[in-house]
């Protein structure tokens, strides 16, 4: 057992780490402030194959892996946790569940544009009455002729309005619950398909974050992905892979404001020193530093389990229940070793904290990673 | 159309720290990066190879750590890549290195050579235009903006207070400056096909036509006497006001200080 990073997953890292301090880091408070999404940091990861990591490049991927993208996650996430969910969402929600479940021809029409970067992906499941309750869906799908009919919302959709192909989860039969729900690619224009006003969030704001409607929206036969009534299991799987993702942001942001920190107190002068020569300094970041240590091991090992073994639930439920409260723990207490300077936005911890909480909530809360990890405990 | 690029493996200078007792760099924990203006000089090379069609090579000489700049060339879209290594090299001036370049050169053949204008831990600007007369090509340094127009290149050349344009019939030999384009990033994808899939050719002594005179330390003519750190001087101050004003700033000023 080795836990140091081969050369290429190092020179990886510092490319990601390069990327994230020139073009990321300069638009990250502009974005959140002005909550706008940054499309043209979306472009130039298009254009250098971040959007493409653990895909082969057959269908347009760079041939890496889930660690490498669990690296970029990260970097990314350290000094913009918007830009780390936007990679996230394409990459684990969209392109991946049409690498594992699409077929040959759905994966050259959508996975290929998506995985070479010249489409942004989304991921459509939760909507206002089915969110940890995935099951309680009310979106409707109809076979008529060569096309299904969709009718319903989505809410809470990251990279929503700024995507081009969209995974839908809709009941194709309602009347056997889980068993009933069918998944769906859905392109943006297509007639009877818009987006609702943006949410106006806590954190994460240069996200899009929006609602999909469909209203008699038409999507043809050859869009579904596997077979009817097969959507259930693969929103799930998919979302164990988004949950690696969502930790390594988790991660990042943890990272990030740890990274802040020190450099901070080494700067900050009360009673005629740095603060960092100060007890309750030093051993807050001792605790800070080691949550984060703690957190990467476990995002670390999802990723390697991912790429290796089939089943990785458990991973990726213990990566991203970790992961996200070290953020949350790491955040307040960068805040608070900047005292009033944390609370204010000019200083980027104050952000993190708010884009920390989010973490814990989406894609599968806390709980439910409690959940998994208590059920194959118990199994 | 076949491009060399030579690049060279250096201390990134921001983190670079002289010893202030014996005056020489301090390099131990300073991160190695390629040299900024031999990456200018790669671009260069990739936009033409995406633009025309090209093999780029990329050359180096050093430690075989110096296999690092040369990954990292190919992780952003190099064809090949060459290492001169060999102890028999080491403490080269840059007589001795460019003698070694361009009989490595030689045996790869050539339409363009791209090099970096200077190194930034020896700025002496040598090299490469030491390399053109050794192999008998024209030079053109100081390239700032390159245009390929059938067997010749049109280059910008830029001088502190003008620029030269130059039409140069290839082969031929460029410097190029940093402020010549943007480089690229490299690929995640371009990262794993460097070190997983890519060799590295190296070449040692033996492997190239180059006189035992000509090369490493005993083949450099310039001997370093002795170096030490520049006096630093406090920086300037630039004043844009009337005449009587900036008069009157500068009387103030000096007598600020006790000067008048």
């Amino acid at each position: 057992m080795d836990f140091t990073l081969q050369k290429e997953y190092k020179v990886a890292q510092q490319l990601f780490k390069d990327f994230a301090e020139k073009e990321v880091k300069p638009l990250a408070q502009e974005i959140d402030e002005q909550h706008r999404f940054p499309r043209e940091t979306v472009e130039k990861m298009q254009k250098f194959g971040f959007m493409g990591i653990p895909f082969p490049k057959a269908y347009g991927g760079q041939g890496c892996d889930t660690l490498t993208y669990v690296l970029c996650v990260e970097e990314l996430s350290k000094v913009c946790a918007t830009t780390g969910v936007i990679v996230s969402a394409h990459t684990s929600l969209c392109a991946d569940l049409l690498y594992k479940y699409g077929t040959e021809e759905q994966k050259q029409k959508y996975l290929v544009p998506l995985a070479s970067g010249q489409k942004l992906g989304a991921f459509g499941l939760t909507e206002p009455g089915a969110g940890t309750d995935a099951s309680g869906q009310q979106t409707k799908a109809v076979l008529d002729g060569e096309e299904y009919v969709l009718n319903g919302s989505k809410i809470f959709i990251t990279n929503a309005g700024e995507a081009e192909v969209y995974i839908v989860f809709a009941m194709t039969d309602s009347s056997i619950g889980t068993k009933g729900i069918s998944c769906f690619i859905v392109e943006k224009g297509t007639p009877g398909f818009t987006f609702g006003t943006p949410e106006k969030k806590m954190g994460i704001c240069g996200s899009a974050t929006n609602e999909l409607i469909f209203s008699d929206c038409r999507v043809p036969k050859e869009n579904l992905v596997s077979k009817e009534g097969k959507g259930f299991g693969i929103a799930m799987s998919t979302l164990d892979g988004g949950r690696i993702g969502i930790a390594a942001q988790a991660l990042g942001i943890a990272a990030g404001a740890l990274d802040r920190s020190l450099a901070y107190v080494k700067e900050r002068k009360q009673f005629g020193r740095s603060i960092a020569g100060f007890q309750n300094t030093q051993f807050t970041l001792a605790d800070m530093a080691t949550e984060v240590e703690a957190a990467r091991c476990l995002v670390y090992k999802a990723a390697v389990t991912k790429d290796t073994q089939k089943k990785y639930s458990l991973e990726a439920a213990m990566a991203k229940l970790k992961a996200s409260r070290v953020a949350e723990y790491v955040t307040d207490r960068a805040v608070q070793l900047h005292g009033g300077y944390g609370y204010i936005r000019e200083y980027e911890v104050e952000r993190m904290m708010r884009d920390a909480k989010i973490t814990e909530i989406y894609e599968g809360t806390s709980e439910v990673m409690k959940m998994v990890i208590s059920g194959s405990l118990l199994k | 159309m076949k491009i060399i690029v030579c690049v060279k493996q250096v201390p990134d200078t921001t983190e670079v720290r002289l010893d202030p007792v014996k005056g020489t760099l301090i390099r131990e924990g300073v991160p190695s990066i390629m040299n900024p203006d031999d990456k200018a000089g790669l671009e260069a090379a990739l936009r033409i190879k995406d633009s025309k069609g090209a093999e780029v090579t990329v050359l180096t000489m050093g430690p075989p750590q110096a296999a690092d700049v040369l990954r990292e060339s190919l992780a952003m879209g190099a064809d090949e890549a060459v290492l001169v290594t060999d102890r028999a090299f080491g403490g080269a001036d840059t007589w001795a290195t460019s003698c070694t370049l361009a009989a490595a050169c030689g045996r790869l053949g050539y339409d363009i050579i791209f090099t970096g204008r200077q190194a930034i831990d020896g700025d002496t600007a040598q090299v490469g235009p030491e390399m053109a007369e050794h192999l008998n090509i024209p030079n053109v340094s100081y390239a700032a903006a390159i245009e390929s127009e059938g067997e010749h290149l049109l280059v910008k050349r830029e001088f502190e207070d003008r620029y030269h344009e130059v039409r140069v019939q290839m082969p031929c030999l460029i410097t190029a400056l940093a402020e010549l384009n943007t480089p690229r990033y490299m690929t995640p994808g371009g990262i794993f096909t460097a070190y997983r899939e890519k060799e590295i050719t190296t070449w040692t002594r033996a492997d190239l036509p180059v006189e035992d005179e000509n090369i490493g330390l005993k083949g450099s003519p310039t001997k370093v006497v002795k170096s030490f750190p520049k006096t630093v001087k406090a920086a300037g101050m630039k004043i844009e006001r009337g005449v009587d004003e900036s008069v009157q700033f500068i009387m103030d000023k000096l007598k600020e200080k006790y000067i008048l």
